[in-house]
């Protein structure tokens, strides 16, 4: 089969490409990139892409699947499905499932329930058994069996000493730790510690308790030589931290999530529990910081920490409601009204967040827009203007802020392992 | 005269008028409890539910007598088990409760917002008993009924609020009341006890309690919560007593004449000696009284509302 991407503006930082032309896959591989002659058409399907951009697949490095133990709230397959709707052709899952990803067979088991999907599903093991930070998972079994992180996502690695001892013990395989960074003894409120907070009585959690533990987590990566990734950061000296930390050459790289950069814990103010999520909403000033890292490299990549929750249990009374919003079906649209179309972000630095820095970090190859090369892609519709409808997602889930909102910009198609995705379907290219 | 607003939620940014007409009406409420007959047929048909998600006794007790001297029917429901634990939603229980057909809903909760969202899933009125850290308005409007009582006015008063003000929601009831009617709020307490940027609220921070009381003219002493961790944040109820305790000896060395309002119970002892508690200062077993009058006038101006 034989698939032709019209004018599209083919773009990879990684290779240097910028250019606007026409792309013909077959059989769910580049084969000529090109002004293409009468004879190509033939039989080919031709997806008329003026205006668009053609870029290496999207990938988010932090999302939460639920499979297996929370069917309900999420699933491999849907969970792929909406990362396929957001524009990603692949994602890295976090392990706090139940039971939690520490065993081979859960890798397995999560690598099987992908193997068929257009999305690339990568396992992240947890870092210790059952995430309790007491004993070191099988990590270099679990690196055999396809994780390609480690982490105790949602809690930090509980002691600086079992956080040394995973950092040395990855050096072995050389995978990334990925932090959840909180001090767990200040972290007990319900949203960001300020006056915010105070006025609407909710028990704060201060950014200090984040800065401690990305201090600690930079500092045991120098002491170790291991190389720490700090998961959606959230503060405004944590982004200060990571970016010394860079200075000094040391191996830490940090993502942060859309949410972080476009809404301030001001919208916690109706106490919908939508907002809900850890780390908490912070001030405009951290917002300002964020930015500030995304645009001058200090975060590396952008990444939606998609936490799916049942409608009974986030319709809860505030502070017992979870942590957590849906974020693989906006994330893109907020990159690109919040970040792009305000110019703190070009489209290149989109790709290089949102695809090729995460790959990178997990070890995993880039995509190349090349003639010869599987196609792995996502094709972006950077101006169109649409309303966020949770009814319409794909995520089995419905948690999300941002229902109603006006974006500028989504996903066109996606195409990896001879499928695309378009239009709401799949089909085989 | 009718409220703004159909539900009481807090007393943020409720307007001078109206915390005005609440305590004009509930004068004329204090004037019925003096009565031998100390019932009116105002809310006579309507229905309340008391519906009380965390302990208390007072609150719910004077609740509940103001709405029977109403002539309103109310049902009590109260547990402490959130429901999480017991399987049912909140909003299940809420839209059960509702079902019954009930006009308004008195809630106490340990979560801050919860009678914001009952306003989102119910069309009952909703008064604020108490949620969370957040507000007890219905008690910040008795404090500032008896401070009014017994100064005759409130604007241009000096009031501290001394104690646990982190873990109080009748502090922040009380600082937007009384500065909405045009008093100087200020607090006090270990700095533990003082939540993040209450200054911002406009809201002076006293770090000695002798500068307090010299200060001002009303002091609304909070209890200290041991079931509130207060043990992590003092080091005992004797050095907290000896610090910040009101006590006589206190008052009398700085030869000042001054209000003292406590929103009980009384941990005598520790944030108020016995003497002060039963001496002439004092104005707590008022504000009991004052309760059931203000919490009068609250159902009354909302249950008859159109």
């Amino acid at each position: 089969m034989r698939t032709i991407l019209k004018q599209a503006l083919l773009l990879n930082p990684e290779q240097k490409l910028n250019q606007k032309n026409d792309l013909m896959i077959e059989d769910g591989v580049i084969v000529k990139i090109g002004s293409l002659k009468e004879d190509d058409y033939k039989s080919a399907q031709v997806i008329e892409c003026e205006n668009k951009i053609c870029v290496p697949g999207l990938f988010d490095m932090h999302v939460h699947l639920r499979e297996p133990g929370r069917e309900d709230e999420e699933t491999v397959e849907t969970g792929s499905n909406a990362a396929a709707a957001g524009g990603f052709t692949g994602v890295a899952c976090m392990p706090n499932t139940t039971p939690d990803i520490d065993s081979a067979e859960i890798v397995r088991f999560i690598k099987e329930k992908s193997k068929e999907h257009l999305v690339d599903v990568y396992p992240v093991g947890a870092a210790t058994l059952s995430r309790k930070g007491e004993a070191l998972s099988p990590m270099y079994e679990l690196f055999e069996a396809g994780a390609v992180a480690f982490s105790d996502d949602g809690v930090a690695i509980k002691s600086a000493e079992i956080l040394r001892n995973v950092l040395e013990y990855s050096k072995n395989f050389g995978a990334p730790v990925i932090e959840h960074c909180e001090d767990e003894s200040m972290a007990e409120g319900a949203m960001n510690e300020g006056l915010v907070s105070t006025t609407l009585g909710l028990p704060g959690i201060p950014s200090v308790a984040e800065d401690l533990i990305v201090a600690r987590d930079i500092m045991v990566a120098e002491f170790t030589g291991g190389k720490v990734h700090i998961a959606h950061i959230s503060s405004k000296n944590s982004v200060e931290l990571v970016r010394q930390a860079k200075k000094r050459g040391l191996n830490v790289t940090a993502e942060a999530a859309p949410h972080h950069f476009s809404l301030t814990e001001e919208s916690l103010k109706t106490y919908d529990t939508n907002y809900k999520m850890n780390p908490p909403l912070r001030t405009r000033t951290d917002v300002e910081a964020i930015i500030e890292g995304l645009k001058d490299g200090t975060i590396d990549c952008i990444a939606s920490d998609h936490a799916p929750h049942a409608i009974e249990e986030k319709e809860m009374e505030f502070i017992y409601a979870p942590n957590g919003i849906l974020g693989l079906e906006t994330q893109l649209g907020l990159v690109l009204s919040e970040l792009v179309h305000k110019k703190k972000l070009t489209i290149s630095q989109l790709v290089e967040k949102m695809s090729i820095n995460p790959r990178k970090i997990l070890n995993i190859s880039v995509p190349l827009i090349k003639e010869g090369e599987k196609a792995n892609l996502t094709v972006i519709d950077p101006e169109i203007i649409w309303t966020v409808d949770i009814s319409k997602f794909k995520s089995k889930a419905k948690n999300s802020p941002f229902d109603k909102r006006l974006l500028t910009g989504k996903s066109f198609a996606v195409i990896n392992k001879g499928k695309i995705y378009m239009n709401e379907s799949f089909r085989q290219i | 005269m009718s409220l703004s607003n159909r539900h009481l939620l807090g007393l943020n940014g409720v307007s001078r008028e109206d915390l005005q007409l609440i305590l004009d009406t509930a004068t004329t409420f204090r004037e019925v409890l003096e009565r031998p007959i100390k019932k009116v047929p105002t809310l006579q048909g309507k229905t309340i539910v008391n519906l009380f998600f965390e302990d208390s006794t007072r609150t719910r007790i004077s609740f509940e007598l103001a709405q029977k001297r109403l002539s309103a029917d109310t049902i009590n429901f109260s547990t402490s088990t959130s429901s999480v634990k017991k399987g049912e939603t909140f909003k299940d229980t809420v839209r059960n409760i509702e079902a019954m057909k009930v006009d308004m809903i008195v809630v106490r909760h340990k979560s801050a917002g919860v009678p914001q969202y009952l306003t989102r899933i119910s069309k009952a009125n909703i008064i604020n008993a108490g949620d969370g850290l957040h507000e007890h308005p219905t008690q910040g409007l008795l404090d500032m009924y008896s401070i009014r009582e017994r100064l005759g006015k409130i604007e241009g008063l000096k009031v501290c609020i001394v104690g646990d003000v982190a873990h109080s929601r009748v502090a922040l009831s009380n600082i937007f009341g009384l500065k909405t009617m045009g008093a100087e709020v200020s607090v006090c307490g270990p700095m533990t006890m003082i939540p993040y940027g209450i200054e911002s609220l406009g809201v002076k921070v006293y770090t000695t309690i002798d500068e307090a009381i010299k200060k001002n003219d009303v002091l609304n002493v909070l209890r200290i919560q041991l079931e509130r961790n207060a043990g992590t944040r003092i080091p005992s109820l004797r050095e907290y007593h000896n610090y910040f305790g009101i006590t006589t000896e206190r008052i009398n060395r700085l030869n000042k004449e001054i209000l003292i309002l406590h929103p009980g119970p009384i941990n005598r002892g520790v944030e108020i000696s016995s003497e002060v508690a039963d001496g002439p200062y004092q104005v707590i077993l008022d504000q009991v009284t004052n309760g059931v009058a203000v919490r009068m006038a609250v159902l009354y101006l909302l249950g008859t509302m159109h």
